[in-house]
C-alpha cells in the first residue's frame, strides 16, 4: 500500500500546520495562571506557577515541549473538569459520529433517487420541484429546521421526543436536522452527474445492445454517476461536524459541539485543543476513506 | 420481419428526422431520404460532418436524443417499416438483427464494466435462454472471431487497459454478438492510426463475406470508401445528392459537391484505381 | 487596462442581464434589494422601537392569528418587543457581516490564490497549498468558535474572524483560475517578451480570474451570514443588545411550545437572504462565466 502511505507522508506538513495555528491561538488567548490560581493570589504565586508550567519560555519552545507532549497522547488537562482533555473528548466523540453518520445516510437515502428522477425528468415538473426543495434545503440555518421540526413534530403532534439521545425515536429528529444541508447539495450533485453521464456514448452503446432503459440506468448510469458524487460527499466532511455543533445544542445532544460550547463558555482551552485537533484528524482519515473508496469504485485507477 | 421476405434487407423511404429547438422552429437535419441496402453488401454513406450521416443512422436504429425525432418516411427492414413498431418490438430489432458500433472506442465501452459483461450482456438481453457457461463460450468465441488473440486474458480486463483498436474490435465482437443481419458502423476507424484503420477495416469486410453481413458504413474519408464500400451514398446539408456504384462514383462522379469531395483527397485516383485491380 | 477589462465585465453583465433574463435571478436581484435598502433605512422605517422593552405587550402573535393586533404585524417576543422592527434591525448586521467578512476572506484568498498560482509547483505554492489544506481541515464554524476565545464577542470580532477563517477556498479557486490562465496563449507571449511577474499578474491574469471570483464571494456572502447566524445562535457570536437573526432564533426557542413566531420568523429571514443571494450569484455564474455552468446544463 504505497499509495497509503504517500497520501499520510502529504498529510503530515497539514497536521503540523494545524497544531502551530492551535497552539498560537492558545497561546494568544492563555492566561492559563489566572484559571488555575484563586483570585486572591499574589504575583509571586503567579510567578512560580508561569515558571513551573514554562510559561517563560519563548514561543517556539513552548511550542514544541507542546508537540511533544501532544505525540505523546498527552493533549493536557481540563482544569474544569480536572481530568485528561483527550480522555473527555473521547467519552463524547461516539455520540456526535452516529449522529453524523446518521444525517449522512439519511442525506444518501433522501438524495439518490430524487437526483437521479429530477435528472431522468430533466426540464419537467418533477425536475423544477426537486431542483427548488434542494435550492431551500440549503439555505435553511439547521438549528432553524431544527426548532421548526420540534415545534411540529414533537410540540404540536408530538411524535418524536424533544432532545434527548436515549432511544432510537431520539435520533429522528437530531439526524434529520443535521441532514438536510446534505441531501440538498447532494440532491443536486447526483442530478448534475446523471445527466453527465446519461450522455456519454457508452450509455448509448448499452441501447444499442437492446437493452431496457431501467437497466440501461441502473446498470450504466448508476455506479459510473455515484463516482463524483463520493468524492464530494467526502469533503462534505467537515460541514457536517460544524453542523453536529450546532444541532447538538437544539437538541441536547451529549456529543462533542456541546463539550465544546461549555469549554469555550469557561474558557477551558485543553477540551478546546483537543477537540479541534481530534475533528482535522478525522477529517484527514474520511478524506483518506474517501480516496479509497472512489479507487475501489474506478477500476480505470485501481489497475493502473 | 417475414423470413420469406424477398426484397432489400433494408429499404430508407423519404427519410426526414426533425430536432426540437426550444421556442424555435424545428431544425430538419435529415431531409427527405431514400436509399437501401441489400442482404451482404456494404453501402458507404459519406459527408461532412453536420450532413445528417450519422443521424440517419442513428434514427434506423432508434437512437435519437436530445429532442431528434423521424417525423416522416418509413424504414423498412426486410419489409416491416420500423417507425410502426412499438418501444419494445423496436428493442428487440436493436443489436438481434441490427447493430452498431460508433467512433469513438475510446468512449463507447463502460469504463467500470469487464470486457466479458459487457460483450455478455449484448448475448443474455436477446438469448436469456443460454446458461452462463454457454454465455462465457459465446463471450471467447466472439472475441476469437474480432481477431483478439489471448481472448481469455482480454475477457477479463477493463477497457481502459485496451488500445483503441482493441476496444473497437471488443465493440464489434458486441455488435455480432446475436449475428444481426445489418451492421452499421458510424466512422469506425477515425479515432485509430492508419495501421489499425486497415486492420479494422479488413475485419469488417471479412465479417461480412463470411457471414453476409449487410454493412452501412459511415465516413468522411473516400479513400476508405474506395477501400471497403460496394455503393456509395453521398449526402450534403441533410440530403442525398448522389447514389452510385463505387466504380462508377470515382470514374465518373456527378454531382459538384462530389467532385469537391475528391479534389480534396490528391491520392484518391490512385487508390480507386487499386481496388478496381482487386 | 484593468478598468477597461472592469468596464468590459460590467457590460458583459449589463447585456447578459438583457439576454439571460433568468426569472429567478431577477427575483434574487430584487429581494437583496429590498433588504439592503430596508437594512439602510431602518432607523426611520421600523414601526417600534425595536429596543424597547414593553412589559404589557409581551407575547403578541402576529396580526392574523387570534389576539393579534396590526399594531405589531408579526407579533412580540417575551421582552414585548416588536418583531418586524427587531428583524429590519437584525437584517444590517447579517448584510454588514456578510459582505465585510467576505471582503476580509476574499481580499486574502485572491492575494495567496494568485501568488500559489503563478509560481504553481514551487516551493511558495506548497507552502501556501499545505496552509490551505490545514485550514479546509477544520470545519469553519469550528475555527471561528474557537477564535472567539480569545477575542472578545462582538461584530468587529465576527467580522475579522470569519473572515480570517474562510479564505481557504478563495486561495484554491484562484490558484486553479490561474493555473489555467498561465496556459493560454496571451500570457504565454506577454512573459516571453519579458514582461515582469507583477505586471503579468495585474494586467492578465487578475481581471480574467475575476469572474469566477465574483461568482464565488456572491455565494460566499450567504455563507457568511449562516455562520454569523449560528454563532448568534449559540450565544457566541454578536450579544444583546444589538439585534440579529441568530440572536431573535435564541430567544424564541425557549418559547417554541407556546408562542411559535418568535422562532420561526427570524429563521425566514435568514433562509429568504440565503436564497436570495444564491439566485443572484447562480445568475451572475451564467452571465460571467458559462464554464462555470452547473453540469449538464450545458446542452445539445
Amino acid at each position: 500500500m504505497s499509495y497509503l502511505k504517500r497520501s499520510l507522508l502529504q498529510v503530515i506538513p497539514s497536521l503540523l500546520l494545524l497544531t502551530v495555528i492551535i497552539f498560537a491561538l492558545v497561546y494568544v488567548a492563555g492566561d492559563p495562571v489566572s484559571s488555575m490560581l484563586p483570585e486572591n493570589a499574589t504575583s509571586e504565586d503567579r510567578e512560580i506557577l508561569a515558571e513551573s508550567l514554562g510559561l517563560n519560555e519563548p514561543f517556539y519552545v513552548q511550542y514544541f515541549q507542546y508537540l511533544r507532549s501532544m505525540v505523546t497522547g498527552d493533549f493536557g488537562t481540563s482544569y474544569q473538569y480536572q481530568r485528561p482533555a483527550l480522555e473527555l473528548v473521547l467519552e463524547r466523540l461516539p455520540a456526535t459520529l452516529t449522529l453524523s453518520l446518521m444525517a449522512m445516510l439519511i442525506a444518501i437515502i433522501i438524495s439518490i433517487p430524487l437526483g437521479i428522477l429530477a435528472a431522468l425528468k430533466r426540464n419537467t415538473f418533477v425536475d423544477f420541484l426537486v431542483s427548488g426543495i434542494s435550492i431551500v434545503g440549503k439555505a435553511m440555518p439547521n438549528f432553524w429546521i431544527g426548532i421548526m421540526l420540534i415545534l411540529f413534530l414533537a410540540v404540536q403532534i408530538q411524535i418524536f421526543p424533544v432532545s434527548g439521545a436515549d432511544t432510537p425515536a431520539h435520533f429522528v429528529l437530531p439526524a434529520f436536522t443535521l441532514g438536510v444541508a446534505l441531501a440538498a447539495e447532494m440532491t443536486r450533485l447526483v442530478r448534475a452527474s446523471v445527466l453527465e453521464v446519461i450522455e456519454e456514448e457508452y450509455v448509448q452503446t448499452a441501447r444499442s445492445k437492446g437493452q431496457k432503459e431501467s437497466i440501461v440506468i441502473s446498470k450504466h448510469v448508476f455506479l459510473n454517476s455515484l463516482i463524483p458524487v463520493v468524492t464530494i460527499v467526502g469533503l462534505q466532511f467537515p460541514q457536517l461536524i460544524g453542523g453536529a455543533i450546532v444541532v447538538e445544542t437544539v437538541f441536547a445532544w451529549p456529543g462533542i459541539g456541546r463539550l465544546l460550547l461549555t469549554a469555550i463558555e469557561t474558557s477551558d482551552m485543553a477540551i478546546i485543543q483537543t477537540i479541534v485537533f481530534v475533528i482535522a484528524i478525522f477529517t484527514i482519515v474520511v478524506n483518506l476513506l474517501t480516496d479509497l473508496v472512489y479507487r475501489v469504485l474506478d477500476p480505470r485507477i485501481k489497475y493502473n | 420481419m417475414s423470413k420469406n421476405h424477398t426484397g432489400p434487407l433494408l429499404s430508407v423511404n423519404h427519410l426526414v428526422t426533425e430536432f426540437e429547438t426550444r421556442g424555435k422552429n424545428n431544425i430538419t437535419v435529415v431531409d427527405d431520404i431514400s436509399f437501401h441496402v441489400n442482404e451482404g453488401e456494404i453501402v458507404a454513406i459519406v459527408g461532412e460532418s453536420g450532413s445528417g450521416k450519422s443521424i440517419t443512422s442513428l434514427s434506423i436504429m432508434g437512437l435519437l436524443k436530445n429532442g431528434g425525432h423521424v417525423t416522416g418516411g418509413a424504414i423498412l427492414y426486410q419489409g416491416t417499416d420500423l417507425l410502426k413498431l412499438s418501444k419494445k418490438e423496436r428493442r428487440q430489432v436493436r443489436g438481434k438483427e441490427m447493430s452498431m458500433i460508433f467512433q469513438e472506442p475510446m468512449s463507447s465501452l463502460n469504463p467500470m464494466l469487464r470486457i466479458k459483461s459487457q460483450i455478455a450482456e449484448a448475448i443474455n438481453i436477446h438469448q436469456p435462454a443460454k446458461s452462463k457457461k454457454q454465455v462465457q463460450e459465446k463471450v471467447i468465441d466472439l472475441l476469437k472471431q474480432v481477431e483478439i488473440p489471448d481472448a481469455e486474458r482480454v475477457a477479463n480486463r477493463f477497457p481502459h487497459q485496451l488500445s483503441g483498436g482493441m476496444r473497437q474490435r471488443v465493440m464489434i465482437a458486441i455488435a455480432l454478438a446475436c449475428e444481426p443481419k445489418l451492421l452499421i458502423a458510424d466512422e469506425p476507424t477515425t479515432a485509430l492510426d492508419v495501421t489499425t484503420q486497415a486492420q479494422i477495416l479488413a475485419l469488417i469486410k471479412d465479417l461480412n463475406k463470411r457471414r453476409g453481413t449487410g454493412v452501412i458504413f459511415i465516413t468522411h474519408d473516400l479513400s476508405v470508401v474506395a477501400d471497403i464500400a460496394d455503393r456509395v451514398v453521398v449526402m450534403y446539408q441533410g440530403k442525398i445528392v448522389e447514389e452510385a456504384d463505387v466504380f462508377q462514383l470515382f470514374d465518373h462522379p456527378q454531382h459538384a459537391y462530389t467532385k469537391k469531395l475528391m479534389r480534396a483527397m490528391p491520392t484518391i485516383e490512385k487508390k480507386a484505381g487499386d481496388s478496381h485491380a482487386n | 487596462m484593468v478598468q477597461n477589462k472592469i468596464l468590459q465585465s460590467f457590460r458583459t453583465v449589463r447585456s447578459g442581464i438583457i439576454q439571460n433574463s433568468s426569472p429567478l435571478g431577477l427575483i434574487g436581484l430584487i429581494t437583496v434589494s429590498v433588504i439592503i435598502i430596508l437594512a439602510i433605512l431602518a432607523p426611520w422605517i421600523v414601526p417600534h422601537d425595536p429596543f424597547k422593552i414593553d412589559a404589557t405587550n409581551r407575547l403578541i402573535p402576529p396580526f392574523w392569528v387570534v389576539d393579534g393586533s396590526m399594531n405589531h404585524i408579526l407579533g412580540t417576543d417575551h421582552l414585548g418587543r416588536d418583531i418586524l422592527s427587531r428583524l429590519i434591525y437584525g437584517g444590517r448586521v447579517s448584510l454588514l457581516v456578510g459582505f465585510l467578512s467576505v471582503l476580509i476572506a476574499g481580499v486574502i484568498g485572491l492575494f495567496l490564490g494568485l501568488i500559489s498560482g503563478y509560481f504553481g509547483g514551487t516551493w511558495i505554492d506548497q507552502f501556501i497549498m499545505r496552509f490551505v489544506d490545514a485550514m479546509l481541515a477544520i470545519p469553519t464554524l469550528l475555527l471561528v468558535l474557537v477564535a472567539i476565545v480569545v477575542f472578545e464577542p462582538g461584530i468587529v470580532t465576527l467580522i475579522l474572524v470569519i473572515g480570517l477563517t474562510s479564505w481557504a477556498q478563495y486561495t484554491r479557486l484562484v490558484r486553479g483560475e490561474v493555473l489555467s490562465v498561465k496556459e493560454r496563449e496571451f500570457v504565454q507571449s506577454a512573459t516571453t517578451l519579458g514582461a515582469s511577474k507583477g505586471y503579468i499578474i495585474r494586467k492578465h491574469i487578475l481581471p480574467n480570474v475575476l469572474s469566477s471570483f465574483i461568482v464565488v464571494s456572491t455565494i460566499g456572502i450567504a455563507t457568511a451570514i449562516m455562520t454569523e447566524s449560528s454563532l448568534s445562535f449559540l450565544g457566541l457570536g454578536i450579544q444583546p443588545p444589538d439585534i440579529t437573526w441568530g440572536g431573535m432564533l435564541n430567544d424564541g426557542r425557549n418559547y417554541i411550545a407556546t408562542s411559535w413566531w418568535i422562532a420561526t420568523f427570524p429563521g425566514l429571514a435568514i433562509t429568504i437572504t440565503v436564497l436570495a443571494i444564491t439566485f443572484l450569484g447562480d445568475w451572475l455564474r451564467d452571465i460571467l462565466d458559462p464554464k462555470l455552468k452547473k453540469g449538464g446544463d450545458a446542452d445539445e
